[in-house]
Order: C-alpha cells, then structure tokens, then sequence
C-alpha cells in the first residue's frame, strides 16, 4: 500500500478546494439574495448540503490518512477545527429554517464566509511539523 | 406576564437572529480554544487561557440571552454584551500595552485582531439591538 500522496497533506487536495469555493459561490448567492430581501431559496439549502457532503468526504480522507499512520501537527486543533467545520452547514441550515426572511439569508452568508477560514486553520494544524 | 403599554420587540427574530448566528460561531471559536488551551498548556500562561474560557462562556450566556428572548433574556443579553465590550477594550488596551501580560493569544488579544476585529464589533451589534428592540415597532 503505496500512498501517492505519502508527503502531502490529506486535507490540501481538491476536497478542501472544492470546499472553499463552493463556500464562498453559496455566501456570495446568499450576500445577493439577502440584499434583494429574499429568504434563503432552495439553491441556498440545496448548497449547503453539498457543502456537507464535501466537507465530510475531506474529514474521512483526514480519518484515513490518520488510520493510516500519519499525524497532523497540532492533533487538538485540528480534530477541533475537523468537528467544527462539518457542523457548519447544518448550523447555517436549521438557523436559516427558523428565519425564513433575508435575515435567513444573511445567516447562510456569514456561516459560509466562516467556512473556508476553518478550512484553512485546518490545513495549518496539519502542516505545523513538530511541537 | 401581563400585557406592558411599550411591549419589547423579540431580541431573537430578524436581525438578531443573524447576531445569534455569530455568538454561536464565537462560542464554539472560543470554547474548543480555551478548552484546547487548559487541557493541553494550562501552566504556560493560566491567565490568558482562563481569560479565553471567560469569554467562550460570555459568548455562550450572550447567545441564550438573545434567543430567550424575554425580559429576563434581554437583561442577561446586556450583561453579556457590555461585560464583553469592557473586556475586549481593556484586553486590547492590555494586550498592546505590556506584552508579557497575555503571553499567549486570546480571543480579545489586540482588540480581537486574530478574528477579524469582530469580537470587538460583535458587542457594539448586541447593545444596538438591544436598544432597537426596546420598544415594539408602531
């Protein structure tokens, strides 16, 4: 069992760049909707629950590099920040259930806008080699 | 209760929702830091990390406070806020002041730089919503 990737990091693929993208694509439909005074639409849920799918196929690739010996730098933050950001979206979702008006809008917004910065912190406590 | 003559807005539709969002993005933030913190490096710098706990657990009351919603909610919510907003002053002033006092990060280190300067916008919206939501709209 050859890893191809033995050197990278399991979270700094094409997963955690899908990830941020598709992020900041939903906060940025979301941004509009909410200035056009519009409740989140299904696009915005129908987002989000990719987003979920994408970042809990990221948080397996990251438990099966674990299962497979390696070991992220900061192994606290990075199972922290690995259980935040894939209670992110569903956060947003149930938040912007309960506020079906622009306000819900403005919520699918900022908790995609905090999404890729927990990305990011997550690759970061991956790398940190060392103590 | 019985019906006042200015019955208060809810603290927890609309807008403050959206705030209620962000006080809970701010407690997890804060919590899993400070929890991290005291459980794998307390004795570095205990007070920078209680510090850190302190606010994990202001974000948290402050969250309650506006999604309760109710007077008693309303009351909590202004505590948390301008306890937060004294603390996030001071601590900034602090911090920048005399460095070896808060030797490690805080969430309210430099006035919250860290975070986006948030921590320090996040009480001035909670004070303001509060205060908007005072009255019941005519």
């Amino acid at each position: 069992m050859t890893s191809a990737a033995a050197a990278g990091s399991p979270v700094d693929g094409i997963l955690a760049t899908a990830s941020i993208v598709l992020s900041l694509v939903i906060a940025i439909w979301a941004l509009v909707a909410a200035l056009r005074h519009r409740a989140p639409d299904r696009l915005q849920f129908a987002g989000l629950a990719v987003l979920e799918v994408v970042l809990l196929a990221l948080a397996v690739v990251a438990l099966v590099a674990l299962a497979g010996g390696e070991r992220p730098g900061e192994p606290g933050a990075f199972f922290g920040y690995l259980v935040t950001l894939v209670c992110l979206p569903p956060l947003a979702w149930v938040l912007a259930r309960m506020e079906p008006t622009r306000w819900g809008s403005a919520i699918v917004c900022a908790v995609c806008l905090v999404a890729p910065v927990v990305v990011v912190r997550l690759q970061q406590t991956w790398e940190v080699v060392g103590g | 209760m019985a019906e006042t003559r200015a019955p208060e807005r809810a603290t927890n539709k609309g807008p403050g929702r959206l705030l209620i969002a962000i006080y809970i993005l701010f407690a997890i933030a804060a919590t899993s830091r400070a929890g991290l913190q005291i459980a794998t490096r307390f004795g570095e710098a205990p007070v920078a990390y209680l510090l850190s706990a302190a606010a994990a657990l202001i974000y948290i009351v402050a969250a309650v406070g506006l999604g309760r919603a109710g007077h008693a909610g309303r009351r909590l919510a202004l505590a948390c806020c301008s306890v937060e907003l004294v603390g996030v002053v001071a601590v900034g002033i602090l911090s920048i002041a005399d460095k070896k006092l808060f030797p490690d990060e805080t969430v309210w280190s430099d006035f919250g730089s860290g975070y986006g300067y948030v921590p320090l916008v996040l009480p001035m919206l909670g004070l303001f919503w509060l205060w908007r939501t005072r009255r019941a709209p005519a």
